[in-house]
């Protein structure tokens, strides 16, 4: 199983605490392709900042391709975010001064690779996402499929067990959303296990699997 | 090391006029810490140099009036040192002192050779010991011996800017004979004039100088060499002591202080040295404060580029990034600002103390009886350039510190929020 989450409650503290995730129970296996749905506020955001281990839970248990994720110092954290874990945000989250092959490489920055076998293996998975020619320009220079594209290399760089999509389609257009899915769709049926969250229905149908959360729990299935 | 400098860089060349203009402060701080060292260390060197015609173990010890009656004699008396005194002294402080001679002194009316003359002369008269004392650097030919002194010779030793006035024509001044009030002395030393008021002093043997003018037993001063008296704490329990045994024997009062003047150059020299340390430590004071505020900018500076790169910093912690790696990030690019423009700050500095140096370096004041130099070598030593390197590197840790602090606290799921 490569994502087990057991009875899993998340409250968020302060003047009116926020009880945001009531018993979340889910299973994901290696290889599949899962979509999250839900309105805004169901805590579809927060179960993916706690599958990316970018939030710590209150109740309950999440296990990570056998690996126990609970009460992690921020070092240990950073280090399984690092290794285990690709983020595809909607808005990029490219670095604005560095290339796209720097914004690539980035990850194996803090593994401590060579800056030149770094940049060889960002070269190579630029090219895996079509973008060989735009290795020296910055994100800005770039439109916002390309964008996306760069921030799907830097996400495989590290060989990561899943891949976390938020909306990663929700500041393109038609065009480019299909281009995007599609290459999230010919990753996964490499082998990689993607979670996207989406409120785009057809974004989601093109997934293996969509989850519903509702209110905090999971609803129905399909 | 080298990837995380060049990660410095990128982010420091992306904002190219932020980080001059917070190095700016620093520069201007390094630069004025760099002038205030050069300008102490040029007043400190013009102490030095010149206290160099002193030599700092003696005591001169000159009569005076009394100030208070004692043992029924009234005021107002002149005290009339004379020459058992120093044998008395030397019997009375063995420990204390290795010697202790009488000096008199005679104002001639001329000097002459030839038709060159030289009037108001003041003849010294001086003992062996005396060119020690007075540290008296001989440029040619020898000082008064023993001999003169027992054979009461009439030789003499003259400033080498007496000789210039008396032997216009450049003749060998030694062994030459030099007229004083119709009396013929033989040139026999020519010492270097320092410049300060001794300069015109001629010296000739001090027996010699006592039967010519009938100077009796009377002195004008007692020259006293110390050969303990190593702490100021000594200096002043001798100085009271020799009171006493002086005031029992020319009959003053023992607190008495006009009756004797005592000048003791040991503690004028401590008095110096601990001026020079005031000042040296005060320039520092100054220095680092002027420092501080650039360092104070740096740091607000840097908290607002944290505040700005916010979003960066959740970036780099979603993909990996430590909270160490985050700090030492900040911390070593406010170093690396810091101490780039620390040493901009630093050569421009050094090039002002350089420039000071040239103009003012060499020039002197001269207040007619004497010259000075007004300020000598003002310029760093290495070791200013190393602290002041060291105080960069601290302070830009220091100042990177906070904002580093508050980066590595960023939150990656606020930071990549919308």
């Amino acid at each position: 199983m490569m994502i087990s989450l057991k009875g899993l409650h998340k409250t968020y503290k302060g003047a009116q605490p926020l009880h945001v995730l009531k018993g979340i129970d889910l299973e994901i296996k290696e290889g599949e392709f899962v979509a999250i749905m839900g309105a805004s506020g169901s805590g579809k955001s927060t179960l993916l900042n706690i599958l990316g281990i970018l939030d710590d839970y209150d109740e309950g248990e999440y296990t990570l391709n056998g690996t126990l994720i609970k009460n992690l110092s921020e070092t240990k954290a950073a280090g399984y975010r690092n290794r285990m874990i690709g983020f595809v945000f909607q808005s990029f989250n490219l670095i604005p001064y560095k290339d796209a092959l720097e914004n690539v490489a980035l990850p194996l920055f803090y593994q401590g690779v060579s800056r030149r076998k770094r940049n060889a293996i960002a070269m190579e998975y630029l090219d895996k996402v079509g973008l060989r020619d735009w290795a020296s320009h910055l994100p800005g220079e770039m439109s916002g499929g390309q964008k996306q594209r760069v921030a799907i290399a830097r996400a495989l760089i590290t060989h990561p067990q899943i891949i976390l999509a938020d909306e990663p389609t929700g500041a393109l257009d038609s065009k480019t959303t299909i281009e995007v899915m599609e290459l999230l769709k010919e990753l996964n049926q490499q082998g990689l296990t993607i979670i996207v969250v989406t409120h785009e229905a057809d974004v989601a149908a093109q997934t293996n699997r969509t989850i519903h959360i509702v209110d905090g729990q999971l609803g129905g299935k399909d | 090391m080298l990837d995380t400098f060049r990660e410095i860089f990128g982010s420091l060349s992306r904002n190219k006029l932020r980080s001059i203009a917070t190095g700016f402060a620093v520069a201007c701080g390094i630069f004025l810490l760099i002038i205030l060292q050069g300008t102490s260390n040029g007043i400190i060197h013009t102490f030095e140099r010149a206290s160099e015609g002193f030599s700092f173990d003696a005591i001169r010890v000159f009569p005076g009036f009394t100030s208070k009656p004692y043992n029924g004699i009234e005021e107002g008396r002149r005290i009339k040192l004379d020459d058992t005194d120093s044998e008395v002294t030397m019997q009375n402080f063995p420990d204390e002192l290795s010697s202790a001679i009488a000096q008199i002194s005679h104002t001639a009316n001329s000097a002459s050779f030839g038709k060159n003359y030289l009037s108001n002369v003041s003849l010294q008269g001086a003992q062996p010991s005396t060119q020690e004392m007075e540290a008296i650097q001989l440029l040619e030919g020898r000082f008064i011996n023993k001999i003169d002194l027992q054979e009461q010779r009439k030789v003499i030793v003259i400033s080498d800017e007496n000789r210039e006035d008396l032997f216009k024509h450049g003749e060998r001044a030694i062994n030459q004979q030099v007229r004083i009030d119709g009396i013929t002395f033989t040139v026999v030393g020519i010492y270097k004039d320092d410049g300060m008021m001794s300069g015109n002093d001629f010296y000739v043997p001090f027996t010699t100088l006592k039967t010519i003018y009938g100077k009796g037993y009377e002195i004008d001063q007692l020259q006293l060499k110390s050969k303990s008296l190593d702490t100021e704490e000594k200096n002043d329990a001798f100085e009271i002591a020799f009171r006493k045994v002086m005031g029992v024997k020319h009959e003053f009062a023992p607190d008495d202080r006009s009756a004797l003047w005592i000048r003791n150059s040991a503690s004028e020299n401590a008095d110096m040295t601990k001026a020079k340390n005031i000042l040296h430590t005060s320039f520092w004071i100054l220095g680092l404060l002027t420092l501080l505020s650039g360092i104070v900018g740096v740091s607000n500076i840097m908290l607002i580029a944290v505040k700005e790169r916010t979003h960066e910093f959740g970036i780099r912690k979603a993909i990996g990034a430590t909270p160490w790696n985050i700090i030492s990030m900040v911390v070593l690019e406010s170093i690396v600002i810091t101490t780039i423009f620390g040493y901009i700050g630093m050569l421009l500095g050094i090039i002002f103390c350089e420039c000071m140096d040239a103009y003012y370096g060499n020039q002197t004041m001269d207040m007619g009886f004497f010259q000075s130099s007004i300020f000598v070598d003002p310029t760093v030593d290495i070791s200013t350039c190393i602290h002041a390197t060291i105080v960069m590197i601290i302070a830009g840790a220091l100042a990177g510190f906070f904002p580093a602090s508050k980066a590595a606290k960023v939150k990656p799921i606020e930071a990549l929020r919308g």
